[in-house]
C-alpha cells in the first residue's frame, strides 16, 4: 500500500529532496504501522515526538491504511 | 574608585517614552536617543550621576538607552496599541502587545521613565549558593532540551515552527476562524523563514536573543530578496494572524505588515484578528496582501477607516454586522482554534485578560506531546488541565523567567526543581514543587478578584456563540465544553 508522508523541522533532512510543504509517497506492506513507516524513512522513533495520521496524533503501533496522510514532527515548541 | 570603575561603567538607563504630543516616532530611534540626552541634560541628571561617581568612570558615561514606548496607535487611543521595547540591536520590536496597554500609557501622558542603577543595591539574594545550584540545573535543562538548546527548534526555526504542526492537527485558525487548515501554511512557517533567509543570504541564519543573557534565543529576522533586513521578529502569532487568518501566504507581505505594526505600535494578534473580520465583512478580499498593507497604513495615518480598525476585532465585528468574531472579553483570539484544541479554548474563555494562550498553554500536552499526550478534540478533563497550567504559569511569570523555559522544565524534572531552588535561594524560602501550583493559584485568585470588582464575572468566561454551533473543518468539531466545566476552572481553584 502507498501512503503520503511529510517530515517537519529537524526531520526534514531525512527526505532532503521533498520541497517545503510537499509530500513523499512511500510503499509499505499491507498492515504496516507508524513504526514501520519510520523505519522505512530511517527516522529513529526517539526523534519522532508526534506523528499525525490524517490530522490525528497516533501511537507507533497504529496500523496505516492505503492513502493515509502522515505528518511527523520532532519535539517542537513556541507560542 | 576601583569599585566604581568596575561596577559603574556604561550606566544603563531604562527609558519609557510615548508618542502623545511628542514629535518622535519610535521607528526612528537615533532622534529618540538624542532627545533623551537633551532631556536628561535639561534636568541636570548627568551632574546628578557625576556627583555620585568619582574618578575615571566619568569618562565612561554613556547613555545606553533602552526604550519602552508606544507609537501613533497609542496616540489615537487604539484598543490594540501595545508597548514596544527596543531589542539588543535597538530595533523597536519587542512587545507588551496585548490588552491596549500602549493607550493606557499614552492616556496618562507618560513620556519616559529613567531608572538610575547607580548606587542601587541590586536584588538581595538570601542564599547565593542555593540560587546558583538552582540556576545551574535550569540552565542544564535548557541546554539539553531539543526545543530550547542552541540550534534546537526555537533557535533554528523560531516560534513560527508551530505553524505546520497546528495546521497538521487541523487547529490553525484560517480565514477568520472558518477552517483549521490553511493551504498556504507551509509557505508562512518557521521552516520557510529559515530556508528563505538561507537562499537570500547565502548562509544559514540562527536566531538571536530578545533580552540579555538568554539561552534559548528564538527571535528571528526576515530578509528581502537583496539580503537586506526587512523585519524582526516574525513570531508564530504574527505570521499566523497576518498570514493564515487573512489567507495571506507571502512572507514578504507578512513581514511588511509586521514592520508596519512595529512602526505604529500595534499588537500583531489583534491587528490580524481585525483584518480577518474586515475581510469577512468584504472590506477587502481574503488573501489580498497589498490591500491588507493599505489598511494597516490607514491605521497608522488615522483615517476614519483606520481608526475604526484600530478599535479592535470586536468593535469592527459590531460595526460591520459580522457574527463570526473570535474574541473573549473583547480581546482577539491567538493562533489556536478552540474547537480543535479544547483545553486552550478553556484557557481563552477563563483567562482574566481575555483570550490569551500564554495564560495556560495546554497546547504542550494537547498538540506538542510535551508534559504528556492528550487528545486535543476531547473536552474530558480539560478544565482541570487548564487550571493547573494557569496556576503554574502564574508562578513562572512571577519569577521573571521567560515562559519558554516551560518546554524544558515540564519534560526535565531537575530543571523544574532548579527553578524552585532559584526562588528559595533568592527569597530564603523552603518551597517545594507542590508550592508552585498553590502560589500560582493565589495569584490567579487576586486577578479574579480584581475582575469581579470591575464587574467582569464568570458570565464573561465564554467563547463566542458561533463556535458552539458552527462545525470547524477538517475535524468538523464544535466547542463542546459545557459552561459548568468553564466555571469549574475558578470555582475549584
Amino acid at each position: 500500500m502507498r501512503v503520503r508522508v511529510r517530515l517537519f523541522a529537524m526531520l526534514r533532512h531525512y527526505l532532503p529532496d521533498v520541497p517545503l510543504g510537499g509530500y513523499a509517497e512511500k510503499d509499505l506492506p499491507e498492515g504496516g504501522t507508524v513504526s514501520d513507516l519510520l523505519a522505512t524513512l530511517g527516522v529513529p522513533e526517539t526523534e519522532a515526538r508526534v506523528v499525525f495520521v490524517n490530522g490525528r496524533a497516533r501511537p507507533p503501533d497504529w496500523r496505516l491504511q492505503p492513502g493515509d496522510e502522515v505528518g511527523i514532527f520532532p519535539p517542537i515548541g513556541g507560542g | 574608585m576601583e569599585l566604581a570603575s568596575t561596577l559603574y561603567q556604561s550606566p544603563y538607563y531604562e527609558v519609557a517614552i510615548c508618542a502623545t504630543r511628542c514629535p518622535l516616532n519610535l521607528a526612528e530611534t537615533a532622534s529618540l536617543a538624542e532627545y533623551m540626552r537633551e532631556t536628561l541634560e535639561a534636568h541636570d541628571l548627568p551632574r546628578h550621576f557625576q556627583a555620585r561617581v568619582r574618578g575615571p568612570v566619568l569618562s565612561h558615561h554613556r547613555f545606553k538607552v533602552a526604550v519602552a514606548g508606544c507609537g501613533v496607535a497609542a496616540e489615537y487611543g487604539y484598543a490594540n496599541a501595545g508597548i514596544v521595547y527596543n531589542d539588543l540591536k535597538d530595533r523597536p520590536t519587542r512587545y507588551s502587545g496585548r490588552g491596549g496597554l500602549g493607550s493606557v500609557m499614552a492616556s496618562r501622558g507618560l513620556k519616559f521613565v529613567v531608572v538610575d542603577p547607580l548606587g542601587a543595591p541590586g536584588a538581595a539574594i538570601a542564599d547565593r549558593s542555593r540560587f546558583e545550584q538552582g540556576r545551574k540545573k535550569l540552565e542544564e535543562a535548557l541546554l539539553e532540551h531539543a526545543i530550547t538548546k542552541p540550534k534546537g527548534g526555537l533557535n533554528t526555526y523560531g516560534t513560527a515552527i508551530l505553524i505546520n504542526i497546528l495546521n497538521e492537527a487541523g487547529g490553525l485558525p484560517t480565514r477568520n476562524f472558518s477552517s483549521g487548515r490553511f493551504e498556504g501554511a507551509a509557505r508562512t512557517a518557521g521552516e520557510a523563514i529559515f530556508e528563505g533567509n538561507k537562499q537570500r543570504l547565502g548562509r544559514e541564519l540562527y536566531n538571536h536573543a530578545c533580552s540579555p543573557g538568554c539561552i534559548i534565543q528564538c527571535s528571528n529576522t526576515w530578509h528581502r530578496p537583496d539580503g537586506s533586513e526587512h523585519v524582526s521578529c516574525v513570531e508564530y502569532e504574527s505570521t499566523w494572524a497576518l498570514g493564515a487568518n487573512c489567507a495571506i501566504d507571502s512572507l514578504d507581505d507578512i513581514a511588511e505588515l509586521i514592520r508596519l505594526c512595529n512602526a505604529y505600535g500595534l499588537d500583531t494578534i489583534e491587528t490580524g484578528g481585525t483584518l480577518g473580520v474586515a475581510m469577512e465583512a468584504g472590506v477587502i478580499p481574503f488573501g489580498d496582501g497589498a490591500a491588507a498593507i493599505r489598511l494597516v497604513q490607514e491605521m497608522g495615518q488615522g483615517t476614519p477607516l483606520g481608526r475604526l480598525l484600530g478599535s479592535g476585532t470586536e468593535s469592527v465585528g459590531r460595526a460591520y454586522g459580522v457574527t463570526r468574531v473570535p474574541t473573549v472579553k473583547g480581546q482577539s483570539m491567538p493562533a489556536y482554534e478552540p474547537r480543535a484544541v479544547k483545553g486552550i479554548g478553556i484557557t481563552y474563555a477563563t483567562s482574566t485578560m481575555g483570550a490569551d494562550h500564554t495564560a495556560g498553554y495546554t497546547i504542550a500536552p494537547e498538540i506538542l506531546g510535551v508534559s504528556g499526550k492528550l487528545d486535543p478534540l476531547s473536552p474530558e478533563g480539560k478544565a482541570a488541565l487548564s487550571r493547573a497550567f494557569q496556576a503554574t504559569t502564574a508562578f513562572i511569570d512571577s519569577t521573571g523567567h521567560c515562559l519558554f523555559i516551560a518546554f524544558a522544565i515540564l519534560d526535565i524534572a531537575s530543571g523544574f526543581e532548579g527553578m524552585v531552588e532559584e526562588c528559595n535561594g533568592v527569597l530564603g524560602t523552603n518551597w517545594t514543587n507542590d508550592d508552585v501550583v498553590r502560589i500560582g493559584a493565589e495569584i490567579l485568585k487576586k486577578e479574579r478578584a480584581f475582575n469581579e470588582a470591575a464587574g467582569i464575572g464568570k458570565e464573561k468566561d465564554r467563547v463566542p456563540e458561533f463556535m458552539k454551533y458552527e462545525p470547524l473543518p477538517p475535524h468538523d468539531q464544535v466547542f463542546d465544553v459545557p459552561d459548568v466545566a468553564l466555571d469549574s476552572v475558578y470555582a475549584e481553584l
